[in-house]
């Protein structure tokens, strides 16, 4: 499914769909966010060893392998009954925030951010990364450019390949980290925090001292109160790679927090014969349909729910930012933690205070004396035959769950990405979007595709990784059709 | 000033780690933009398929197409960008052999869509529904595209002048393409694989190879490779025998063994056939000398028999464009 939501065709010939229908007195009686991709990995993995799967399940993505990766060999080593040294573990989490490091950093740049840097009434052919430069200049491009290139060279020393690594093992990492390496890595991170601090500082420049901005991102339109889900350590504090997994309510209390493995009590998926995508919810709320509130089961997995499950962030600089958002928002900390914050388009703000904390992350392993260890491998004594591993992706919660038989080889494979979970709300911010701009069968067609990009823009759903790279509009098709189903109208990104 | 020649780059059936490794130039990104009228990608540019299908026929110079052919929408775009295209190139492994997703021509559709859409352990379905190409909701029609029964290569489906391999290809070899074309070299044989080499990936492995006699496999959670030897040499079925260089060896550097992405060497049509044949002359049984035949094939499948999945490691990228396909009717 996964690789459904990943598939970009979609995108280009309009199939990506969104069909908005309207009822008799012409405002929307309903729309479709159809995804029209299957690859069926839950199937042709079975049969396979259960150890080629961090490179199987690479080619879901190859935006966020490293994800998959992790939550594979995760996974392993359940399913091997065996427990990496402390080493490997660091290992594993160093490259994964040298990944997240690049991957918000395109999404700010390249994707969400235009629709601030450049404004969100500009022209479509302005709101790009090519328009961002343009704006902040040639320097922050180049920038941009040498921060993805000096992490995808850490991915590479680390995991062997700058796209789709090969270094996981169940109970270890393939190679250890050398001194040399360590250094590098060391100065990689130094300049990842100078960066996120600075691209904060451009958020805040841009957005937050622009009364006009300000008052998009608390506007009503982008503001859904649903559950939200994100992983978190033994403190309560982010943590994208190991952790419990902890939901809290639209009010802000814990609903439950789990460990990974517990995932089938909690979450439940929803077929629907008019997409390849499934919607997953909260099993013990209930599915209501696409709606808000307590009595819904629709979560939501990204940065912003990530923030929201947690007391603190695990570094001081992020810290900081983080108290900032949340006081900005008004929110006020009960037990303890602040409220969520329900306005959607604070995603991008969470996302930048994460590739903070990323970078800092990574700057602490670096310097971690542990790192150059040589002890990276437990070889496995047996096969306990199911395994489930957890990572955060940076577009949410992934899960990867395998049973295999006495030789390990898988008979049973399911996979809930990142970008799955959010299936719902996506669908619903953008029912939201239409119907704040289309009443009595008027449609405000010009400011349309820009609201509804934005609506779910911020999800930087894996369905547009088409988007993730340069000018980043998403290619789009909305057919409006009116009670008797006739088309009255098709509107086009061009 | 003439036109600047026109570029595009599409993807079907794939996951965008091709699309990762053309950025991946990072600053030659640049360069590529000013040599070329970069005129279509869904990835990087919003341009159309109604714009495409404006254009004349053969008005594109070069099209990097990648990922396989997996529904119908797939192969209406190969077949359009064909037309389009003066030369189409089947970039990256998805588009040159089917890849890993080719491995679901091991199963059947319905068997795909059954353990998508019902027998997995999270799902909500009691109403038992699988996704349809047509569906009526209460509103109207709506429509997916057609699911096919098995996936194909680019080649199996429209005429294709290069390949270009690997999952993804390495950048480095992407670029040796691009400055080639920039620079008004003569193109290769029409047929020819490009941006790789033409040997083995043991070529450009830096460990020590010995006369190989292998009395064992190993998985690789199995042992902990020795840094220097030959992975294959020490029982991990490293598939760089069988593969095409080019990459630079980079799995094995990280001590795994090459999971063979770069496709089969020059000359060879079948990368699991030459695996085998491989495997076939360095598995080491003893002195057969005096045993019985039945002994013979019990030494060997004690050997063998310690994989249990030959085909996913075998044809892990290739399925779909090997002699075999894995096709299920």
């Amino acid at each position: 499914m996964k690789n459904i939501s990943i598939d970009p065709i979609t995108r280009l010939e309009g199939h990506g769909k969104i069909e908005i229908f309207l009822n008799d007195e012409g405002d929307v009686a309903n729309t479709y966010f159809q995804v029209p991709e299957l690859r069926g990995f839950e199937r042709f993995c079975v049969g396979r060893q259960a150890e080629d799967m961090p490179v199987i399940t690479n080619r879901i993505c190859g935006v966020c392998p490293e994800a998959h990766h992790m939550a594979s060999v995760k996974a392993l080593d359940m399913l091997f009954g065996a427990e990496p040294p402390p080493a490997a573990k660091k290992i594993r989490e160093l490259l994964y925030m040298a990944f997240y490091v690049t991957d918000h950093t395109t999404h700010f740049y390249a994707l969400g951010g235009p629709d601030f840097i450049i404004g969100p009434d500009a022209p479509a052919s302005e709101r790009n990364i090519l328009g961002v430069i343009r704006k902040v200049g040639l320097d922050i491009g180049k920038q941009v450019i040498d921060c993805r290139s000096r992490n995808h060279h850490v991915i590479e020393k680390l995991g062997g390949r700058g796209v789709h690594l090969a270094g996981g093992l169940p109970g270890g990492w393939s190679k250890s980290v050398s001194e040399d390496e360590r250094k590098e890595i060391e100065e990689v991170a130094k300049k990842n925090i100078d960066f996120a601090l600075f691209s904060l500082k451009i958020f805040d420049d841009i957005v937050l001292k622009n009364q006009q901005y300000l008052e998009l991102v608390t506007s009503d339109v982008y503001l859904h109160k649903t559950y939200y889900m994100g992983t978190v350590d033994d403190k309560n504090r982010v943590n994208f790679y190991d952790g419990m997994i902890r939901i809290v309510d639209p009010e802000g209390k814990e609903f439950v927090k789990y460990p990974a493995a517990d995932y089938m009590q909690h979450i439940a998926e929803r077929v629907e014969p008019w997409t390849y995508l499934k919607f997953p919810y909260l099993k013990n709320v209930g599915w209501k349909g696409l709606e808000d509130g307590m009595d819904s089961g629709v979560y939501i997995a990204t940065p912003l729910s990530r923030l929201n499950v947690s007391d603190s962030m695990a570094t001081p600089l992020a810290q900081e930012h983080f108290e900032r958002m949340f006081e900005t928002f008004g929110s006020r900390k009960i037990d303890g933690r602040y409220q969520p914050i329900h306005h959607r388009l604070a995603t991008h703000w969470a996302r930048l205070i994460e590739l903070l904390y990323a970078s800092e992350r990574m700057l602490e392993l670096a310097q971690d004396p542990e790192i150059t260890s040589p002890d990276v491998r437990r070889i496995p004594q047996q096969i306990v035959g199911v395994g489930i591993g957890s990572v955060e992706a940076p577009r949410g919660t992934l899960t990867h769950h395998y049973v295999s038989d006495e030789r390990g080889v898988l008979t049973s494979v399911n996979l809930i990405v990142g970008t799955t979970n959010n299936y719902a709300p996506m669908s619903m911010s953008i029912r939201r979007a239409a119907e704040k701009l289309i009443s009595r069968g008027k449609i405000a067609e010009e400011g349309m595709l820009n609201r509804i990009e934005m609506a779910f823009r911020l999800y930087d759903p894996c369905l547009s990784c088409a988007t993730h790279f340069l000018p980043g509009q998403m290619p789009m098709k909305v057919i409006i059709r009116n009670s008797s189903s006739e088309i009255i109208r098709t509107v086009q990104r061009d | 000033m003439a036109a600047k020649p026109k570029l595009s780059m599409y993807w079907a059936a794939s996951c965008g780690g091709c699309e990762i490794a053309l950025v991946n130039l990072n600053e030659k990104i640049i360069d590529v933009d000013a040599a070329f009228d970069f005129m279509f990608c869904p990835c990087l540019l919003d341009t159309k398929k109604k714009d495409i299908e404006a254009l004349p026929d053969k008005a594109i110079a070069i099209t990097l197409f990648n990922g396989a052919i997996r529904t119908a929408e797939n192969e209406e775009m190969a077949h359009l960008l064909r037309k389009k295209s003066q030369v189409l190139i089947a970039f990256g492994s998805c588009a040159t052999e089917g890849c890993i997703p080719g491995l679901a021509n091991l199963h059947s559709k319905d068997a795909l869509m059954k353990a998508v859409y019902l027998d997995n352990p999270s799902i909500d379905n009691p109403g038992k529904i699988i996704p349809q190409p047509e569906t009526k909701v209460a509103e109207g029609t709506l429509h997916l595209p057609v699911f096919f029964d098995t996936v194909k290569t680019l080649a199996q489906v429209t005429d294709v002048d290069f390949f270009i391999p690997g999952c993804p290809p390495e950048p480095h070899q992407i670029w040796n393409v691009v400055s080639a074309v920039i620079s008004g070299a003569a193109l290769p044989p029409k047929g020819s694989v490009i941006g790789a080499g033409r040997s083995a990936v043991c070529n450009e492995c830096d460990r020590k190879k010995e006369d190989k006699k292998i009395p064992k496999l190993f998985r690789t959670y199995e042992i902990v490779p020795e840094r220097e030897p030959c992975l294959l040499d020490q029982g991990l079925i490293c598939m760089g025998i069988a593969t095409r260089d080019g990459c630079g060896a980079l799995c094995p550097k990280v001590n795994m063994p090459c999971t063979g992405c770069y496709g089969p060497p020059e000359g060879v049509l079948d990368q699991g056939a030459k695996m085998t044949a491989a495997l076939g002359s360095i598995i080491d049984i003893g002195d057969t000398k005096g045993i019985s035949e039945d002994e013979i094939y019990q030494r060997i499948d004690a050997v063998l028999g310690s994989i249990p999945d030959y085909a996913g490691m075998f044809y892990k990228y290739s399925l779909p464009g090997s002699i075999l396909k894995g096709k299920i009717s």
